[in-house]
């Protein structure tokens, strides 16, 4: 009886046809399964970056592929005092709204960490300004900031009377700043909030009961318990939010368009707004590419200076 | 950041004379933080909260609110009271659904996002099955390149990509924004994959192996199965990416008609010096509604796969 089992076993295995086979035969696999995302990221992300990286030192405009021109087109924007104000504005709008984000969605993380009634739906509720598309929420914003029929005006002026006119929100340059560093963090505190919570939750109960026990304050407990515990993904929730912040590109398009008097424009904008409308792709590129710097060193300052920690316990990254 | 441990601070700074009573107590449901008396976790507790939840929701029933009403109630604070309706009207909606053309935008939305999302999917799974569990040598290499490519934001490569797009003859159609989505997709859910595949047990693959199963095999009724609930997290994810992006739908689109919901409300909506305030609400209202309807019956996967990418 063993017999006759032994022989069907051995006449499957005999069978399998070359495609089998071959689909059995691990680089083959490891190559089809590679192919897909690493063909499609190639062509459409390597490739354009250095195809980006090549037009900032060109003269192409649309309809006509440029030629090499060196540095010309930095050293044009060295001089341009609308480059430099995107670059501050870039900077200032990052450095603020990471700030605003960051201590208000710690703590909300810190809030929701509690022991809340409802705490599931609450928790749904946060994340929804995250879900909505950016476009749309600004547009929000946007009739929220309308200088004649703002509600927060409306508010101030004639419900509460602190004010006696209504706040221009967009006309002049620095409430217009302002007002999309609030939209921004408005938009980032979710995201912020949650992951942080989930940070949060993994930090075991029983580090802070011995801490109780040790008779600590409530500061001592946030500070050598909360903090350092989550300090790891603190620094890739803030890399993170560095990038897309200062990369940011909707909201500053959908409600002000880099205006009154582009004082509001970001890097990203006044890129667009020379290569696409104003057909300038070389120079459009190269404020693209001015950006770069500034992402690598956002992201090494925040990782390293953050995650020094953890790096320096040799913790195995798995 | 100060405003944080502050709060904590105060909810908690009777511990230091809290009975040794209630610390035991406490040590037995340490979240309830039993010390806190009624009062004191309303103030500290339910009143920040309760701001946090109205200030983040009040932008949406801003915008829901004056989608539907009428021109004379909402330049008017005076007679009416502006937190409320009081002859609710349907004009803004009918005019944005019969007189322009938003049906035809939200198809073009829903139909990019769609073949977006399956295309992500299938180039993910694949490449984190091969990643994480093909174990060749290089693979972490490669799922760190994965991983940078995701940090890379497509505000720097929508130039280059436009003109791509013009060369490749895909300018103004669907096709250009269906090819390019995966650029930030992929990235993402080849991540999140990567760690729902490290979650099942290895052992179920040997077993199949010995059982004489081929790999396409195992992917396809033991490791896939498993992984349901990743692929869910990665696909409602991408979905609503690539609801919202905007940048390449921008660069990329030119006719009216096959414009994305989120730039044609801010291209073909806004006109003149005099906007139109209640269509373009309800535009965003409606654009916002797929979204939000599918976030409310995913909601736990979007947490997880939010929280999960983060971890990873």
């Amino acid at each position: 009886m063993s017999v006759t089992t032994a022989t069907g076993w051995t006449r499957a295995q005999a069978q399998p046809g070359w495609l089998t086979r071959l689909f059995d035969w691990k680089p083959f696999l490891v190559v089809v399964c590679l192919l897909p995302a690493v063909g499609l990221l190639t062509v459409f992300l390597t490739y354009p970056l250095g195809l980006g990286i090549w037009l900032a030192f060109t003269d192409a405009t649309i309809g006509r592929s440029g030629v090499w021109v060196g540095f010309e087109n930095f050293e044009y924007l060295m001089g341009d005092p609308l480059f430099w104000g995107a670059v501050f504005y870039s900077v200032f709008y990052t450095a603020v709204a990471t700030i605003g984000k960051f201590g208000l969605g710690l703590w909300l993380a810190l809030l929701l960490n509690q022991h809340v009634p409802f705490k599931s739906i609450l928790r749904a509720i946060i994340l929804l300004p995250w879900i909505v598309p950016t476009v749309l929420s600004a547009i929000a914003f946007w009739w929220i900031y309308d200088p004649q029929f703002s509600i927060i005006s409306y508010l101030l002026v004639d419900v509460l009377g602190l004010r006696e006119t209504p706040i221009n929100f967009l006309g002049d340059a620095w409430s217009a700043r302002f007002s999309l560093i609030a939209a921004n963090i408005w938009r980032g505190i979710p995201f912020v909030a949650i992951s942080l919570l989930a940070g949060l939750q993994t930090i075991s109960p029983s580090l802070y009961e011995a801490a109780l026990l040790d008779g600590s304050t409530a500061w001592q407990r946030f500070r050598y318990i909360t903090f350092p515990l989550l300090l790891p993904i603190l620094a890739i929730v803030m890399t993170f939010s560095i990038i897309f912040t200062f990369t940011d590109f909707q909201l500053v398009y959908a409600i002000t368009r880099g205006g009154p008097v582009n004082s509001t424009h970001l890097m990203a904008t006044l890129a667009f707004q020379r290569g696409i409308p104003g057909g300038q792709l070389g120079e459009g590129a190269a404020i693209a590419v001015a950006m770069i710097p500034f992402l690598v060193f956002a992201t090494l300052f925040s990782y390293f200076a953050l995650a020094r920690r953890k790096w320096q316990q040799g913790e195995a990254n798995d | 950041m100060t405003d944080a441990p502050a709060t904590v601070a105060r909810t908690t700074e009777v511990v230091a004379a809290a009975t040794p009573e209630v610390q035991a107590k406490s040590s037995l449901a340490p979240e309830m933080m039993s010390w806190d008396s009624k009062a004191r976790r309303m103030v500290t507790l339910y009143l920040p909260l309760t701001c946090f939840v109205v200030i983040l929701l009040f932008p949406f029933y801003w915008m829901a609110i004056t989608a539907f009403k009428p021109n004379a109630e909402m330049y008017d604070y005076s007679t009416y009271n502006p937190f409320w309706i009081s002859s609710p009207t349907l004009e803004h909606i009918y005019k944005l659904l019969f007189e322009t053309a938003y049906p035809r935008w939200l198809w073009t939305t829903m139909l990019v996002a769609i073949c977006a999302t399956f295309l992500s999917l299938f180039c993910s799974v694949l490449a984190a099955y091969a990643i994480q569990r093909l174990r060749f040598r290089g693979s972490q290499y490669v799922g760190l390149a994965i991983y940078l490519a995701y940090l890379v934001p497509p505000s720097i490569l929508f130039i280059p990509l436009a003109i791509m797009v013009f060369q490749l003859g895909l300018f103004d159609s669907p096709f250009a924004l269906i090819l390019t989505y995966p650029t930030f997709l992929i990235p993402f859910c080849t991540w999140l994959l990567i760690g729902y595949f490290k979650s099942i047990p290895y052992e179920l693959e040997e077993c199949a192996l010995i059982d004489g199963a081929t790999r396409v095999q195992i992917l396809t009724q033991i490791t896939l199965p498993l992984a349901v609930p990743g692929l869910i997290s990665a696909g409602i994810f991408s979905f609503t990416l690539s609801w919202n992006e905007f940048i390449y739908a921008l660069a990329f689109i030119q006719s009216s008609e096959s414009k994305t919901v989120p730039v044609a409300i801010l291209t073909e909506l806004v006109s003149g010096d005099v906007y139109q305030w209640g269509a373009l609400m309800a535009g965003s209202l409606l654009g916002s509604l797929p979204v939000a309807i599918f976030y409310s019956f995913f909601v736990d996967y979007y947490v997880s796969s939010l929280t999960g990418a983060v971890k990873e």
